[in-house]
């Protein structure tokens, strides 16, 4: 389960940035359309790029509204279910596409594509069974990220493999700079449950048998990926469990930490000037994610984010959210000021130094995350499960049966499995 | 009152406790009986930016056939009561037979979701409802002592946790017990013992959303108790002070009993609000070592696939369980009532 305190927060302190959008005269390249855009979305940098951009197609006859917040996969689905549905468009990821699909909410977009989207890229496009059900602009990962001058102070390179990241981690200790050098996002639930993702995967484990909804995490695999996330949070600040992806960037601001396996999204934050001393944001750097084991592929996921329309609005309405969403996912947004903002997939897009973690990780062979109807329910029994083998309540074996049995008591209940 | 004026006069609420509490109740019930329908899957192939793979989907036509035969879901009966997430029948018999000894049993039926919340939710009820009574008593019996120029100032400092947002109370102090916060560090070394950290401990972590439940919701007791303090009668505390009764006897033989509706009056809201423990869990970030039936509930919701027919299970459990905790109360009032009328 994923439970986020700034989430949570966020809604109970204040409610959701409710934007309503206009830029005064359209622009050429929106054409003739004529129809309401509703976009709900999460709430970052890039994502308010795309909806301003894709706001400069309001005119009188075409409104664009975004409701951008954190809670956004807590209401995009209730909020595209009606007839004519409330949001015509939702900005969505790997995996929050996911329960969109299950609904049958989101539109089609093969004849928009023909119509309008001609000189979108293919490789943008994300088809399942054949159909275009969204348009990708973004990638993100989870990759290294180390602190240069501590690893100097050691003398060993950037870690290439976990077992490396863990002598450096005891070299660091050992030589009194951190007392707990390795970071990551170990928060109970959403967090925890990925990590054991990447790392189950990079040692060749399947989470599901061949193509069934029924989970297989009960094998060597799943005893090594616990064993190595054990011996990991050994070198991490006691609190791990409670450590989300903004507490686990507070940890780095702060200096406590020079190792981790992190989101491309957020390695802005480390590296600029906010937040944290010179000493540590000077010395940031970021590299490719690790492997385990002499394996090749690396234990991390690859994500999209990208854009759908939804399918209960009328034909009109859907064609003016495709174009004003394309207008918004054009290479006309990159800028000096956004180019930084995400590893754009859009063409024109230069890397910047702080995107070199995704960039590379995209090259390394990762797996993308699985795009399957039942994958959350096991996202979840996992995030639950692993956090009792950490704080020590059930042995390994117990924890992998306890993850199976949870995830099929849950996979009966929606109709999964018999 | 005769009967048709009491009709009328209840009418109003009676239709609002119709549709405020009996409707949902009853929706959350069918809600548990139905389960959405079997999904036939299908495999599909996926392209995204990173290349394609084979994957499986909902097959929508298929579906839409089941679910315009049955629009209410697929009717389940007890059976989501009775799966591993809750009641877990099947496995608590398993570890019946296998079980080793008491403690053994007891350890493996607590590594079960639903009694490993249930678990913490008892303790927490247990705990924290006498213990936030006793020490509103406390502070009320204090501060009526107190010279009236001190009272209001006084007051308003002992309500200010009960004044503070549960959400923002509970993380002010889970800041303070953070292994570097004041309280962390404090205990750290009292302990002697550096890598002492209370969020990673699991007795630890109790005690403190127990320690939060008492700060919280003393203060309620706190004002209770002072109002009711002010309506002991002058004469029979007088009468108790020339027949020689020391203070701790007229505590106990006059005020005590004196405040005992009340008492059993904030036992009873106490006991409803406790059951449902919920804020600190989450401001405190303790889903790894505590969960409560609503953190359950929350999860169940809150997750990227929702399972509704889980919570609404989870729901009956919970109503289930404040009724049988509050029923000694109720049964007690009913026939304290009676003895009234008679």
């Amino acid at each position: 389960m994923t439970i986020s305190l700034k989430r949570l927060f966020q809604s109970a302190l204040f409610s959701s940035s409710l934007l309503a959008l206009s830029a005064g005269a359209a622009s050429a390249s929106c054409g003739d359309i004529a129809g309401r855009v509703s976009v709900v979305g999460n709430e970052f940098p890039a994502i308010h790029t795309v909806t301003k951009a894709a706001a400069t197609c309001a005119n009188d006859k075409v409104t664009v509204k975004a409701n951008l917040t954190a809670d956004h996969q807590k209401i995009n689905l209730p909020g595209m279910q009606g007839n004519p549905a409330e949001y015509t468009s939702a900005i969505i990821a790997t995996s929050s596409i996911t329960p969109l699909l299950n609904g049958n909410v989101v539109r089609p977009l093969d004849d928009l594509v023909a119509k309008f989207g001609q000189d979108i890229p293919k490789r943008q496009l994300i088809t399942v069974n054949g159909k275009v059900v969204a348009v990708a602009f973004m990638a993100n990962a989870q990759h290294l990220v180390y602190r240069d001058d501590v690893l100097k102070k050691i003398g060993m390179e950037p870690p290439k493999t976990y077992e490396q990241l863990l002598e450096a981690a005891e070299k660091i200790r050992a030589a009194g700079i951190m007392k707990n050098p390795v970071g990551g996002a170990y928060a109970t639930g959403y967090n925890l449950g990925l990590e054991f993702i990447n790392i189950y995967m990079a040692l060749g484990g399947e989470l599901f048998k061949d193509g069934t909804p029924t989970a297989s995490v009960k094998n060597g695999q799943g005893v090594a990926a616990l064993e190595l996330m054990k011996k990991l949070t050994g070198y991490m600040n006691p609190d791990f469990l409670t450590h989300d992806s903004n507490a686990t960037a507070a940890e780095w601001e702060a200096g406590n930490v020079a190792l981790m396996n992190f989101w491309g999204s957020r390695t802005g934050v480390l590296m600029d000037k906010q937040g944290s001393t010179p000493e540590v944001y000077e010395n940031t750097k970021v590299g490719a994610p690790m492997t385990i084991g002499g394996g090749k592929i690396p234990a991390t996921t690859l994500w999209w984010d990208g854009w759908t329309v939804a399918r209960n609005i009328p034909d009109a309405d859907a064609a003016a959210t495709f174009v004003a969403m394309k207008t918004g996912t054009s290479p006309a947004i990159l800028n000096d000021a956004t180019m930084g903002q995400a590893v754009w997939m859009i063409e024109g897009y230069k890397p910047a130094p702080v995107n070199q973690g995704v960039m590379l990780t995209m090259e390394s062979g990762a797996k993308p995350y699985p795009m399957l109807p039942y994958m959350g329910l096991l996202h979840a029994a996992i995030g639950e499960n692993v956090a009792r083998y950490l704080s020590g309540k059930a042995d390994a074996q117990t924890t992998l049966s306890d993850i199976e049995a949870a995830y099929t008591a849950a996979a009966k209940e929606k109709g999964f499995l018999k | 009152m005769k009967h048709k004026t009491f009709l009328w006069f209840f009418l109003p609420s009676g239709m609002a406790m119709f549709l405020f509490i009996a409707m949902p109740i009853v929706s959350v019930l069918t809600q548990s009986v139905y389960a959405p329908h079997e999904q036939v899957i299908r495999e599909v192939e996926n392209c995204t930016l990173f290349g394609c793979s084979k994957a499986t989907q909902i097959d929508q036509e298929a579906t839409r056939a089941l679910r315009d035969a049955e629009p209410m879901g697929r009717f389940v009966g007890p059976s989501i009561y009775t799966d591993r997430n809750h009641l877990a029948f099947a496995e608590i018999a398993e570890i019946w037979r296998n079980a080793s000894g008491h403690g053994n049993f007891f350890g493996q039926v607590t590594n079960l979701p639903f009694y490993d919340a249930l678990s913490f939710t008892l303790t927490y009820t247990a705990l924290v409802t006498p213990l936030s009574l006793a020490f509103g008593l406390i502070i009320a019996l204090a501060v009526n002592a107190l010279p009236r120029l001190f009272r209001g100032p006084v007051i308003f400092v002992s309500l200010l946790p009960m004044i503070v947002t549960p959400l923002v109370g509970a993380l002010i102090l889970f800041w303070m017990i953070d292994a570097r916060g004041v309280l962390g560090a404090a205990l750290q070394a009292l302990a002697g013992d550096p890598g002492l950290s209370i969020k990673a401990s699991t007795p630890l972590m109790w005690t403190m959303l127990i320690v939060y439940g008492v700060w919280s919701s003393a203060p309620f007791a706190f004002v209770i108790y002072y109002a009711g303090l002010q309506t002991v009668p002058g004469d029979t505390l007088e009468s108790a002070m020339i027949d020689g009764a020391s203070r701790w006897e007229r505590i106990r033989y006059v005020i005590l009993p004196h405040l005992l509706p009340l008492t059993t009056f904030m036992a009873l809201i106490k006991i409803m609000d406790n059951f449902r423990v919920f804020e600190p869990i989450v401001s405190f970030s303790a889903g790894a070592h505590a969960k409560s039936l609503s953190y359950f509930i929350y999860s169940d919701l809150g997750g990227e696939t929702r399972l509704l027919s889980s919570a609404a299970a989870t729901s009956v459990l919970t109503i289930a369980g404040i009724i049988v905790l509050i029923s000694p109360v109720l049964v007690r009032t009913w026939h304290a009532f009676g003895r009234v009328r008679a």
